[in-house]
């Protein structure tokens, strides 16, 4: 299946994506220039982490009036699965396709090393290869990453089942320490009420081999593929 | 004493031929004071009347001054950088272009250079650091090399000072915000806290970049009629004279006013000028490019004109500039960051454009290569400036200046230290407050705020002996280490040069790397004192010898002089930048413990050594004497050797160079210093020595190795093999055991989970305090 990987200018993880999805069966990824205005017949979207636009008002705040944006917005309000990653999280929260907003680390400093994230849910198209409660090794590599909405928000995506992701400790207990960022409710990662576009601040795609530390991140490109050829939603 | 030549064949008879620029209306006139402010010597000057042949125009008076500066002339510097061993069969280009490169196999080539950006971090650590790291950048990308990793070699005074820790902080967040939005993996580097770069701090920036050998471009103004074009950010008043603000001692109200010349960086055009160069290389449209960076249009014009024996004619009021009414004079020597001279072939010069606008980039032709030897400068047709190109790039006189050992090291080297030895029984006291020194303790506080593993190819992590990324889709990978003790230098600046290059070839061998090449970053006080002259020499002496023996020929580098803050110089710091070859990244060695009941064997000698030591500066308020620990070269040479023959084997499941704090404190590193769990250990060590020495004193040469119980045997008969002294110390104990280590008249004895603590806690317990930005404050208000 083909795979689109989004680049905007300051974008730095297209490349580390597209090896990603390169490394994962049956997908084909390719390149989408953020002037283009068509996503021509992919299966699924990428938004890579980096710094779009140098992100220097806020975090994907000028990417999401890019040209693209257009195309992926439609292409997931057409239910079309969408990930974004780090950055990519950012320009969906900015773009309106996810709820909520990603506030600067309250160390005020960028944060970077392996952390520990739970799944908290299988029941969507980027987890379901992996178990409920099971616990990944996966870098962060951010200076905005603290997530934050309002409470009745963060009630329905408690409610909902649409947080995918939390921090944790190694064996998966919730603990102030274990939240890098200081997220509400130690979101690391979260679904939009249609489950087909996922936001996370860990970076999956560094995640893909076992020389590089860990292969935890696999899961999710695998999960997207057996949900496209299934042809299944969740 | 002071002997004075120019390279080649001496000065030039000028052309009385050549058109002479009109004085531009508004100018000063030239008079021996505004020589004397732009750094210009008498004698200089004499020089330049007769390459002239007649007086300069200000704007040729600044344009003199900023390519025969130190930071761009090396005229201190250049005879002794002679001594160094420049070749080798993998060497591809050596000193002299924006960066080496060597070849590192499977048609690939490897770019690397080091550089300083002291002075700038001095006054506005944030921008000065920041800026440093996309100097580096771009000179690794005007290559035509993707930039694939950094690293960055620090000193700061120490941390109990709040100014130091604003300057501390400051680097680390610009370094970082600059690299991550490159998204530029920062591998690692070194950092060290002395009193002695208290007001002069040092910051040296490692760039690697990885291309094929077949896209390597050079910096040549080349083919008659091309177009020179500028690229990137526009021309602004920032930075103007930093090359000759570089060139200056500091003095102590040197902040607040010398802000100006430092340049503000913005690593979004960065990125996008990275991209836009690299497409630019394939696309075959142009002939040169090079970075605008030190001295700026003037630097970038005249070296690529000088490089191809070629000239160049430029109008300046053709350069997009930021604001109005700038004088060729601003804009030939303003540093405005982000901005490339790019030689584009005649006639296609809209392809260029072209590939710019795809990343939002500006480019307009601002002149063209001519074939009549001169740096000619016109401002909208008028001629302002008329220089031969050849004798302004590398007719700066260059000087060997009277060197004297100061008196002050000899008496320190003769210091008795026997009272230091005394200390013995029960030391874990003195373990673990050395341990908590940030000379010893953890850096992750500092490689926390870098991205380490964007563009997914980081093997090993910055926190373990040297970085290591994998080259492109290959099995093979590069590793990478910064390295420098500058008390050694200080007490012994030879002695101290052989130390920092033995160091990072141990670094890069216990990785499994073969040291291949190295990139030096010689950081220095005022050349013109004759024990910093001495201090010189002896350093590029000693690295000389050890780089020979090594085969690991010094490609490149930069030279940082003048680091002193009134009057009183930093340490010699002669910083080797090493790069390292590993053929299959899958026999990569970490630096830390792998498994409970592991063998633990020291490889080298233990002697009775604590001059120059982290204990005696710890314990003794600050005190820096003694003999360096001595560097045998040759035992170093075999110990590489041995080392990679068991990487090689398979045999390691750690190792770990000795340095800062000694064997006791090399083994707390290994015990604690992954990411896995802390690991206690039983050790027993058996010479007779002080026991000060023993466990903390800094004897080079040492590697500490752990192996599993069943290879013991093989490892230590490799070792005799290659003549590598091998000595069984004990195992690796279990998870939050004791970490326990005997000597005849000393002992350490401590909960491992304490280890780790005050591990952890050297940097942080220093960098979280509550006070930091209002101590901060009130020193810059001060």
């Amino acid at each position: 299946m083909r795979i689109a990987v989004i680049t905007f200018p300051g974008s730095n993880c297209d490349h580390d994506c597209y090896r990603a999805l390169k490394l994962t069966d049956g997908v084909a990824p390719e390149f989408r220039w953020h002037r283009d205005t068509d996503l021509g017949g992919v299966d699924a979207v990428v938004l890579p982490g980096g710094f779009s636009y140098g992100d220097y008002l806020r975090a994907g705040a000028i990417a999401r009036f890019s040209p693209i944006m257009e195309a992926v917005g439609a292409f997931a309000r057409a239910g079309g699965p969408v990930v974004g990653i780090c950055n990519g999280f950012q320009v969906l929260c900015e773009s309106g396709l996810l709820p909520g907003a990603l506030l600067r680390n309250p160390s005020l400093r960028f944060q970077s090393y392996p952390v520990h994230i739970r799944v908290e849910t299988t029941a969507t198209p980027f987890t379901s290869q992996y178990r409920k409660g099971q616990v990944l090794q996966v870098p962060i590599a951010h200076g905005e990453g603290s997530y934050h909405a309002p409470p009745e928000v963060l009630a329905e995506l408690e409610g909902d089942d649409r947080i995918v992701f939390r921090y944790s400790t190694a064996d998966g207990g919730l603990a102030p320490e274990a939240n890098p960022n200081g997220s509400a409710h130690h979101i690391a990662g979260i679904v939009n009420e249609g489950r087909n576009v996922l936001g996370m601040m860990p970076h999956p795609e560094r995640a893909v081999e076992e020389l590089l530390g860990s292969t935890d991140g696999r899961g999710i490109f695998q999960s997207l593929v057996h949900h496209l050829s299934a042809g299944a939603t969740p | 004493m002071t002997n004075v030549s120019t390279p080649g064949t001496g000065t030039p008879e000028a052309d009385p031929s050549a058109e002479r620029p009109e004085p531009r209306p508004g100018d000063p006139e030239i008079t021996p004071e505004l020589v004397a402010d732009h750094g210009i010597s008498p004698e200089e000057y004499e020089r330049i009347l007769r390459i002239m042949g007649r007086e300069p125009t200000f704007t040729e008076l600044g344009v003199f001054s900023a390519m025969w500066s130190e930071h761009c002339g090396y005229k201190n510097s250049k005879r002794l950088l002679r001594l160094l061993p420049t070749e080798a069969p993998w060497v591809i280009l050596g000193p002299g272009e924006n960066a080496g490169v060597i070849d590192v196999g499977e048609g690939l080539a490897l770019a690397f250079k080091i550089e300083s950006h002291n002075h700038p971090s001095a006054v506005e650590p944030y921008q000065g650091a920041a800026t440093g790291v996309g100097g580096i950048l771009r000179d690794i990308f005007t290559m035509g090399a993707r930039p694939i990793a950094v690293l960055d070699s620090l000193r700061f005074g120490d941390l109990d000072s709040g100014r130091n820790r604003y300057l501390f902080s400051g680097v680390v967040k610009g370094i970082g915000d600059y690299g991550n939005c490159m998204g530029i993996p920062n591998i690692g580097g070194e950092v060290q806290f002395d009193r002695a770069y208290d007001g002069n701090p040092l910051v040296n920036a490692m760039a690697l970049g990885l291309m094929k050998r077949e896209e390597l471009i050079k910096g040549e103004a080349s083919g008659v009629g091309n177009t020179l074009m500028a690229v990137g950010a526009r021309t602004g008043r920032d930075g103007i004279h930093g090359a000759t603000f570089a060139s200056e001692e500091l003095s102590e109200d040197a902040d607040e006013s010398s802000r100006p010349q430092v340049q503000v960086g913005d690593p979004f055009t960065e990125k996008l000028l990275l991209e836009a160069s690299l497409e630019l290389i394939r696309s075959g449209h142009i002939v040169g490019i090079q970075d605008m960076g030190a001295a700026g249009l003037t630097s970038s014009a005249s070296e690529m004109a000088g490089r191809a024996g070629s000239g160049v004619v430029l109008d300046t009021a053709r350069v997009p500039v930021r604001e109005e009414g700038m004088t060729p004079y601003e804009i030939l020597l303003s540093e405005s960051q982000e901005r490339m001279l790019v030689v584009a072939r005649r006639g296609q010069e809209e392809e260029v454009r072209r590939i710019l606008e795809k990343w939002e980039l500006e480019a307009e032709s601002v002149g063209e290569v001519t074939d009549d030897g001169f740096f000619r400068i016109e401002e909208g047709g008028r001629l302002v400036a008329n220089i031969p190109a050849l004798p302004l790039t590398d007719g700066c006189p260059t000087y060997e200046r009277e060197g004297i050992e100061g008196v002050e090291v000899q008496a320190l080297r003769e210091m008795d230290l026997t009272s230091v030895l005394e200390p013995e029984g029960d030391l874990s006291n003195h373990f673990l407050d050395l341990l908590g020194s940030p000379n010893v303790g953890s850096r992750r506080w500092i490689h926390d705020q870098f991205d380490t593993t964007v563009r997914t190819s980081t093997v090993i992590r910055p926190g373990g002996d040297a970085g290591v990324v994998r080259i492109g889709n290959t099995r093979r990978g590069v590793a990478a280490t910064t390295d420098c003790n500058g008390r050694f230098c200080y007490l012994d600046p030879r002695e101290g040069a052989r130390a920092a290059v033995a160091e990072a070839a141990r670094n890069l061998v216990c990785t499994g790397a073969l040291p291949t090449a190295v990139t030096n970053n010689l950081n220095f006080g005022n050349p013109l004192k004759p024990h910093i002259y001495h201090q010189m020499r002896e350093a590029v002496l000693g690295m000389a010898e050890a780089c020979k023996l090594f085969e690991t020929p010094v490609t490149g580098g930069n030279v940082s002089l003048y680091n002193e803050t009134d009057g009183r110089a930093v340490y010699p710091t002669p910083v080797i930048g090493m790069v390292g070859i590993i053929d299959d990244v899958d026999r990569v060695v970490g630096s830390t413990f792998q498994q409970e009941g592991d063998v633990i064997v020291l490889l080298g000698e233990n002697r009775e050594e604590i001059g120059a030591s982290e204990f005696l500066y710890h314990f003794h308020d600050g005190t820096v004497a003694g003999y360096p620990p001595v560097v045998d070269l040759v035992a170093e040479r075999r110990l590489q050797h041995g080392v990679l023959a068991l990487a090689e084997a398979g045999l390691l499941r750690s190792a770990h160079d000795c340095s800062e704090g000694g064997l006791a404190c090399a083994l707390a590193q290994s015990a604690v210093g992954g990411d896995g769990p802390a690991r206690g250990l039983r050790v027993k060590l058996h010479e007779r020595i002080a026991p000060v020495a023993l466990l903390f004193g800094e004897t080079t040469g040492r590697i500490v190795i752990s192996v599993r119980p069943e290879d013991e045997n093989e490892v230590l008969g490799m070792c005799r093999n290659h003549g590598v002294p091998a000595r069984v110390l004990g195992t690796v104990g279990t998870e939050g055991g004791a970490f326990r280590i005997d000597a005849p008249r000393g002992l350490i004895n401590v909960p491992v989970d304490q280890v780790h603590h005050r591990y952890y806690h050297a940097i942080p317990s220093y960098m979280d305090r509550e006070d930091r930005s209002d101590d901060a404050r009130s020193q810059i208000d001060a």
